[in-house]
């Protein structure tokens, strides 16, 4: 067997500096002329460890974590020289137990199936892996739309974009709406900050999403596909493209695709101009078709006046490359997964102050908990849990005490939040809720696209009113009106971005109103982190008197002498926080 | 809803220079397709950095499309720029997980190191600096990106460094 070497050259892999190890490790190969073979994949979803270089031999398969130009150097030095694998830096193998193994052994792989297992520029790699299989079967057995729409109702799939609508329902929706032009869109303009699987997916395994297209014009007989993504993927986009170009060549996209006479599909890819609305389907019609991307009422749904005014169906990435697994597996071996109305795996991308920040796949219906503490391995430096943001702007937080919540779009939006499209977000003792609360409706309010009043003014009214809380000028009353307009703008906006845009406020009044109360009435952040709500004091045992603070200060609010302990005056310190920032000796206090 | 970046002043005196002759096949290409609004001026940007305001009068002209609508367009999205921009632009992620994790200080520092602020460029055009919602590199928060380069795990002095380093290697 031939051994092989693999670099995982996802973004995430690359910002860690991937392509310096890869071109290390080739640049190794070539001077000593070492027996391996090198391949580049995608992200497997340990971010936390990037980059990541997986070794495959005789012996079993390892993965290396943390691999600089120098660690690369050594490994394959030990590893491929010695045939003497480094244990200290195996962080996965199915050999002995490595460091992270119960991260990847604890997860049910349907989305990622191919995702950092394959190189994402091959299409006979992903034929390989079972690529194509599931439209060639449908070809061959001559399976009806109905039963691949009824297959796909079966399996229970609901939307992965965040709206949980039955895919199957979807579709049959568009196919019972006739006509000579229909369209399938993918959603992929993942504009949701916190949120990376849809990326992952789109640079790891671009055929999976193709063939789901595939199998959903198939289904309702469309003629065009079109790709909305994000132009802030580049990496995602080349991808695409190059796959697009491969399944030409192969006859699974253009003309008679398949050998089916007469069924033409072709898909392109249309780069989203940044505007997180486009998200909301109607908008993202609009901007398909070169409008501002406005969200219009509906009815008429897509389904029946869509892109063009011909019937369309929208899904989003995920959903997509759940469908080919759905029809080579069945629906049964779906709906194994999961709990009565939420069937299936979900990928979570966790970030935030969680030690394994990364993409898992999950079966729905695990709790909170399991996610984070037995995936996520915990919260970083013995912080204590305090908060899951779930959902984006549009989603909520969920306390520690509700942690045994279990994953499933009803019990999610029990607690005030969304399942969106599922990105953790974990806070720790020094996040303030109030100011989690102000950075999503900045967010939203900028990203409000005008049309409804009690979106675009409703969300300025709301910021303002915590910006004054978070700058120690709260009144009373103040939760009572965040609350009253919070219910106005859910009620009176046209499309998901409007209904949803107070949640984060409404989830963190919830469950942390004392976090608010104590802004308001006593003035104080617990968390400490708004800083007009803080005192700055020098530690007068720990200053060295560097002058550093008293230098930088830009109020001249610091006094002292050199090698003597500074003073701050507490009448002309503006809170700005430099000296905080600038000290290396920690002696600056916020209290 | 996001405030308009059109100073119709500015626009004017640095729009001079613009070789009008560099969107012709663009305009070719685009000209009778439908929803050619966001292509025409996301071609536009990869040409020019930015739309001058002469490229909108002569797309408007040669493709009928009214000038409103494509203002309108450009206004819209976060993508489209109505001025000029620096060699670099600096995008400092403000994302959630980069934001719990204190991105704020790496705009403060590089907007002090650099005497400008959010939005806007340096005297000498060599950086722009910008806040943006995601990069998608959550788990190295806080982020910033400079050319195609993702920087990761950052504080403010860090960020500082490597702007100093990059303005360093290209005056040498």
């Amino acid at each position: 067997m031939n051994t092989t070497v693999t670099v995982g050259l996802g973004s995430c892999g690359i910002a860690a500096g991937a392509n310096k190890t890869y071109e290390k490790i080739k640049a190794l190969k070539e001077q000593e002329n070492l027996p391996f073979i090198l391949q580049k994949t995608s992200c497997i979803g340990m971010c936390y460890r990037e980059p990541l270089v997986e070794i495959t031999d005789d012996t079993g398969t390892y993965i290396y974590g943390d691999v600089n130009e120098d660690r690369a150097v050594e490994v394959i030095e030990k590893h491929i020289n010695q045939h003497d694998p480094i244990r200290d830096y195996i962080v996965y193998t199915d050999l002995f137990d490595a460091a992270e193994n119960d991260f990847i052994g604890s997860q049910i792989k349907i989305v990622l199936r191919n995702c950092g297992y394959m190189d994402p520029e091959s299409i006979s790699e992903y034929e390989q892996r079972n690529g194509y299989t599931a439209m060639k079967k449908i070809v061959m057995n001559k399976v009806s739309r109905e039963e691949v729409i009824k297959t796909i109702l079966d399996s229970g799939l609901r939307g992965r974009g965040g709206g949980g609508f039955p895919t199957g329902l979807k579709w049959k929706f568009a196919n019972a709406n006739k006509s000579e032009q229909k369209y399938v869109i993918c959603n992929a303009d993942e504009g949701d900050p916190g949120a990376f699987m849809d990326r992952s997916v789109l640079e790891g395994d671009p055929h999976s999403i193709l063939e789901g297209m595939i199998i959903a014009a198939y289904a309702i007989e469309a003629t065009g596909g079109v790709i909305y993504c994000r132009a802030e993927y580049p990496l995602a986009i080349k991808r695409l493209n190059i796959a697009i170009r491969q399944a030409h060549e192969k006859g699974y996209l253009g003309k008679d695709i398949f050998g089916n006479r007469g069924w033409d599909f072709d898909i392109y890819i249309k780069e989203g101009a940044g505007a997180f609305v486009c998200g909301e389907e109607t908008a993202l019609i609009a901007s398909i078709e070169g409008e501002r991307g406005m969200p219009r009422k509906r009815p008429p749904f897509p389904a029946s006046s869509g892109l063009w005014k011909k019937p369309t169906n929208i899904n989003n990435v995920e959903t997509y490359a759940n469908v080919p697994w759905i029809i080579l597996n069945g629906a049964e071996a779906y709906a194994q997964y999961g709990t009565e109305k939420s069937k299936g795996t979900k990928v979570f991308a966790l970030a935030g102050k969680i030690r394994r920040s990364g993409l898992v796949e999950v079966p729905m219906g695990i709790t909170i908990k399991d996610v984070i503490f037995k995936l996520g391995g915990g919260i970083k430096n013995n912080k204590r849990f305090k908060a899951v943001q779930l959902g984006g702007p549009s989603g909520g937080c969920i306390p520690d005490y509700l942690s045994d919540t279990i994953v499933d779009y009803d019990s999610v939006n029990a607690t005030g939040a969304i399942m969106g499209s599922g990105g953790m977000v974990v806070m720790d003792e020094t996040t303030c809720m109030v100011d989690v609360a102000k950075f999503f409706l900045d967010f939203t309010r900028k990203e409000s696209c005008g049309k409804c009043t009690f979106c675009r003014m409703g969300t300025m009214r709301m910021l303002e009113i915590l910006e004054r809380i978070t700058n120690g000028q709260g009144r009373e009353g103040d939760i009572e009106k965040l609350e009253e307009l919070a219910y106005q703008i859910k009620d009176n906006s046209l499309c998901g971005l409007g209904q949803t845009a107070p949640n984060p406020v409404l989830t963190t009044i919830r469950y942390f109103r004392d976090e608010y109360e104590a802004h308001i009435g006593h003035k104080k952040c617990p968390a400490k982190v708004c800083r007009p709500l803080l005192t700055y004091t020098v530690d007068q045992e720990k200053c060295t008197g560097c002058v550093v603070c008293l230098k930088n200060c830009p109020a001249k609010a610091i006094t002292g002498e050199r090698k003597k302990p500074h003073l701050i005056n507490q009448e002309t310190c503006t809170k700005c926080g430099v000296c905080f920032s600038k000290c290396k000796f920690e002696s600056i206090i916020l209290s | 809803m996001r405030i308009t970046r059109l100073n119709p002043k500015e626009t004017e005196i640095t729009g001079e220079d613009v070789d009008l002759r560099l969107i012709d096949p663009l305009i070719e290409k685009n000209k009778s397709k439908k929803g050619n609004i966001i292509p025409l001026l996301q071609g536009a940007m990869d040409i020019y950095g930015y739309i001058p305001r002469q490229v909108f009068k002569k797309i408007s002209t040669e493709c009928g499309i009214p000038l409103s609508d494509m203002f309108g367009v450009a206004t819209f999205y976060a993508q489209f720029r109505l001025q000029p921009v620096g060699k670099h632009i600096i995008k400092v992620c403000h994302g959630t997980a980069c934001h719990v994790q204190n991105a704020k200080e790496i705009s403060e520092s590089l907007e002090e190191s650099l005497k400008i602020k959010d939005g806007e460029t340096t005297e000498d055009r060599f950086y722009t600096l910008e806040s943006v919602a995601c990069l998608g590199c959550c788990s190295l928060a806080p982020v910033m990106m400079i050319g195609g380069q993702t920087y990761g795990k950052l504080t403010g002095n860090e960020a500082v460094k490597i702007i100093k380093n990059i303005k360093l290697a290209e005056n040498n």
